[in-house]
């Protein structure tokens, strides 16, 4: 009998549908993969499960957990339900757990409340789930503050939370989509563990389809509210019946078409990098002491030939961003020197480095923090503009604008829109517009289809490799994923504690790591079609 | 912790000399000399004179300057002119009804506003919330003195429970001293109330959209639990600031409410002191107010490290 049954169900939030139809089961022991991309109504199923949906949401149809009918329960039995025999693990772990209470307190306080057990009894159990997630005691005492603690290790205290009573149900919407692939595959791990240990079902939410392919035993792939296809991992993906599985599936493995260019070491460098340090004031130990400095960028040197395409892969906190940030002078280096074009930017002032800027831009991660709200894409786009030797007049900028609008494949009629009219992946190429509206020699990307669906990034992917080939801008990718690495550079440089410490061509260094850090990189990053082939040997 | 407390003694010890010095500069630039006043208008050239010297006016400025903190710090606060008596005494007298006025009402503002913050924010769109924050909307209208009219012609005046005015002195028991307190506390109280309501009703509604707060919920908390023990105290962090600034303007009000109910108390002194050019009196209180103000915003820089850890531990 199923754990977990969903028949016929629909939502609607006002007059706006958001799911229609949905049939869904998890039996205990199983895992099964919620697949679709941004708005297709994944949250929303795991919402209504666990009753914690918008005031406006209704639902009808039928969801039956254990035997109870969860569309028809009372906010009192619901509460007995979540957290004891429903658990449920977030995605954004940076801001899932309350600033001003310690870890010890919030894993402890559901255990008590469900299990009416002593305030010492929870701390203890407490303590062993902590334990059981990989946060050992001497290490991680119950009275450490979130803010103490990293990302991954933020992420294992809400699966300790979600999983401290056992439950019969694991609700895990998107839990490694904002770690790296090694935290990941940590998280991944953890979880197939809980899964196995307590025979409890797993509704694992992604969009990442190699992530499912590699947890789940049968898999269900949602598009606008509907469900498109469902049944066995395996099978499903590697027969690809349905049309929309097969498109998700090819996204996701999309290589865009590349001539093959810009051996460096031709031209001279565009950009060289040369022994370059930054050390960041660490924490004050005593009052009376300086504080000892942390170093986040160890003596780093590269060189980047015009028109070349380089990714800076690593894990967070690498030191990559800062790298980027100094490249861009943004930031200020400890040591060493940066050159562009032949001249040094380092330690340079701003009226110094406007010629520089001109031919550098950037692309952030996310689309959405990056415009201002309440600015038209036109001023939007046009921004970098100011750093142009001569002014261009209004007519000018707007020729300017809408000839940057359609390299990116936006036309003209959007120059006068909001960012908030566009979707994420328009967003993306909003910012690609405004970082070639000055016509740069390198663009440094941080990210820029981390935030992406999948059939989204692939088509942000094949802009960057035309816009390469069209106007022979060279790229400074930053990522953790290596299937961008792949997709898009030349050559890639792996970074691990300030250091650079591998380089080479990004075919060589992906298919045979030497380094430890590359290897554990390589090893972590999910690859679906890695996934589907040990899928097919389990299932047969 | 220790290091956050140190700096944020220091900035208030910083703040406590600037506001010294500005406090002795606006009354020397004001016009009029006090030992003429004092003598009034018939006395000579040479009397006023001497009273200067006596007074220590003719002094330099700086040496002024540090009589007058030197005084300030071992309680010497200099001699009213008007009173002839020690301004010390003078504030002792005053502060016993001013100080647990400023108390009362501190706390009563707090005590209404958080309850009616929650209930907003959890009410949020709903009738509750409306009428709630409709009234408070009104409350910040509404000037002090006038709510203090209303109340004297109810409570005193018609349902005659409690004195209209004046203060029979703590002598007089506890209890009868405090029901000459309760209205003008009310009257200052209230408008405070409703500022920190709706202050505390927004902090609170930006806490309820936190991720934290979801996965409090799905812990299997209820609503009204998670509201007090993880909602409340994530916004508590506006309120306090917001509490600290509020406590100038309630000394403020004093003046006002303490002309209006008749009470004797450093509101009414300082009023009275100013249109006697009583310059010593009001150049004390004045300090008075500025050190309660910036000991006030002291302990709530205290209480942002005690509700937030991550000020503690930051530099």
């Amino acid at each position: 009998m199923s754990l977990l049954e969903i028949e016929n169900l629909s939502l609607a939030i006002g007059d706006t549908p958001i799911l229609k139809g949905i049939e869904l089961s998890v039996a205990p022991g199983e895992v099964m993969g919620l697949v679709g991309e941004s708005g297709s109504g994944k949250s929303m199923t795991a919402l209504t499960i666990m009753q914690l949906l918008p005031h406006a949401a209704r639902a009808s149809g039928r969801v039956s957990f254990d035997g109870i009918d969860i569309l028809a329960a009372t906010e009192d039995q619901m509460c007995a339900l979540r957290g004891d025999d429903i658990g449920m693990v977030f995605q954004e772990p940076m801001t899932a757990l309350n600033p001003v209470k310690t870890i010890g307190e919030q894993v402890a306080e559901g255990i008590r409340w469900h299990t009416k057990a002593s305030r010492a009894e929870a701390e203890d159990r407490a303590r062993k789930m902590l334990d059981r997630v990989g946060l050992p005691e001497a290490k991680f005492p119950l009275s450490r503050y979130p803010h103490e603690l990293s990302g991954g290790q933020r992420q294992r205290v809400v699966i300790a939370i979600a999983c401290a009573l056992k439950p019969k149900l694991l609700i895990a919407d998107e839990p490694t989509t904002a770690l790296d692939v090694v935290l990941q595959a940590q998280i991944l791990d953890l979880l197939r563990g809980l899964v196995s240990e307590n025979r409890m079902g797993l509704l694992l939410i992604s969009h990442d389809l190699a992530v499912v392919t590699e947890m789940a035993d049968r898999i269900t792939i949602l598009r606008h509210g509907e469900v498109m296809e469902s049944g066995d991992t395996a099978q499903t993906l590697s027969a690809q019946l349905h049309p929309y599985t097969r498109q998700l599936a090819q996204a996701s493995m999309h290589v865009p078409a590349r001539a093959k260019v810009h051996a460096a070491g031709s031209a001279k460098p565009l950009l060289e990098v040369e022994g370059v340090t930054r050390d960041y004031p660490g924490r004050r130990t005593s009052l009376f002491k300086a504080a000892p400095s942390i170093r986040a960028v160890d003596d780093v040197s590269l060189s980047l030939a015009p028109g070349q395409s380089v990714a800076l892969v690593g894990r967070s906190g690498c030191g990559k961003s800062t790298l980027a940030r100094m490249i861009l002078a943004l930031d200020k280096s400890t040591l060493g020197t940066i050159r562009f074009r032949g001249e040094t930017i380092t330690g340079k002032s701003e009226a110094e480095l406007k010629a520089a800027r001109r031919d550098m831009q950037v692309v952030f991660q996310d689309p959405y923090g990056s415009f201002d709200p309440r600015q038209k894409v036109a001023k939007l786009v046009a921004e970098p503009l100011h750093v142009l030797e001569k002014k261009p007049t209004p007519a000018e900028r707007r020729e300017m604008v809408a000839h940057a609008l359609h390299e990116v494949g936006l036309g003209i009629s959007d120059m006068d829109k909001y960012p908030h009219e566009f979707s994420g992946g328009q967003r993306q190429r909003l910012s690609i517009a405004r970082a070639i509206i000055t016509r740069p020699k390198l663009v440094v990307a941080d990210e820029p289809v981390s935030a992406l669906d999948v059939s989204i990034r692939a088509q942000i992917l094949d802009l960057f490799a035309e816009l390469n080939q069209k106007l022979g801008v060279a790229y400074l990718f930053i990522t953790h994923d290596l299937t961008v690495a792949r997709a898009i550079t030349d050559e890639v440089l792996v970074m691990h504690d300030g250091k650079i410490v591998e380089r080479g061509k990004t075919g060589d260094v992906l298919d045979h790591p030497q380094s430890e850090a590359a290897k554990a990189l390589v090893a972590a990053a999910p690859d679906l079609h890695r996934a589907i082939a040990r899928r097919m040997r389990e299932q047969g | 912790m220790t290091a956050y407390l140190l700096k944020r003694l220091a900035i208030a010890i910083a703040t406590l000399i600037l506001a010294s010095m500005v406090v002795f500069a606006v009354l020397e630039i004001l016009p009029g000399d006090p030992a003429r006043l004092m003598l009034g208008l018939n006395a000579s050239a040479e009397q006023v004179e001497l009273l200067r010297n006596q007074m220590g006016l003719n002094a330099p400025l700086v040496l002024r300057y540090l009589n007058w903190v030197g005084g300030l710090l071992s309680l010497d606060f200099g001699r009213s002119y008007t009173y002839s008596v020690p301004v010390i005494d003078l504030v002792r007298e005053r502060m016993a009804v001013s100080l647990p006025l400023a108390l009362i009402a501190l706390a009563l503002s707090t005590i209404i506003a958080i309850p009616v913050g929650l209930y907003s924010a959890s009410r949020r769109g709903r009738a509750g919330d409306s009428i709630a924050m409709g009234a408070a909307q009104l409350g910040v209208a509404i000037p002090n003195f006038w709510f203090a009219l209303m109340l004297i012609y109810l409570f005193a005046v018609w349902l005659r429970l409690v004195p209209a005015g004046g203060f029979p002195g703590w002598s007089a028991g506890v209890w009868p001293a405090l029901k000459s307190l309760l209205l003008p506390a009310v009257a200052l109280a209230l408008p405070q109330a409703a500022i920190l309501a709706r202050v505390a009703r927004s902090a609170l509604i930006e806490v309820l959209n936190e991720d934290y707060i979801r996965t409090a919920r799905a812990k299997g908390l209820p609503y009204r639990a998670v509201l007090w023990r993880h909602a409340l105290r994530n916004a508590m962090i506006p309120v306090l600031t917001i509490l600290g600034l509020q406590f100038a303007f309630l000394l403020a009000g004093t003046i006002i409410i303490e002309n209006v109910f008749y009470l004797p108390g450093l509101g009414r002194l300082v009023f009275q002191a100013i249109t006697q050019r009583d310059l010593i009196v009001v150049e004390s209180i004045v300090m008075l107010l500025v050190v309660a103000v910036i000991a006030v915003n002291l302990v709530v820089d205290i209480s942002y490290a005690i509700v937030d850890p991550r000020l503690r531990h930051r530099q």
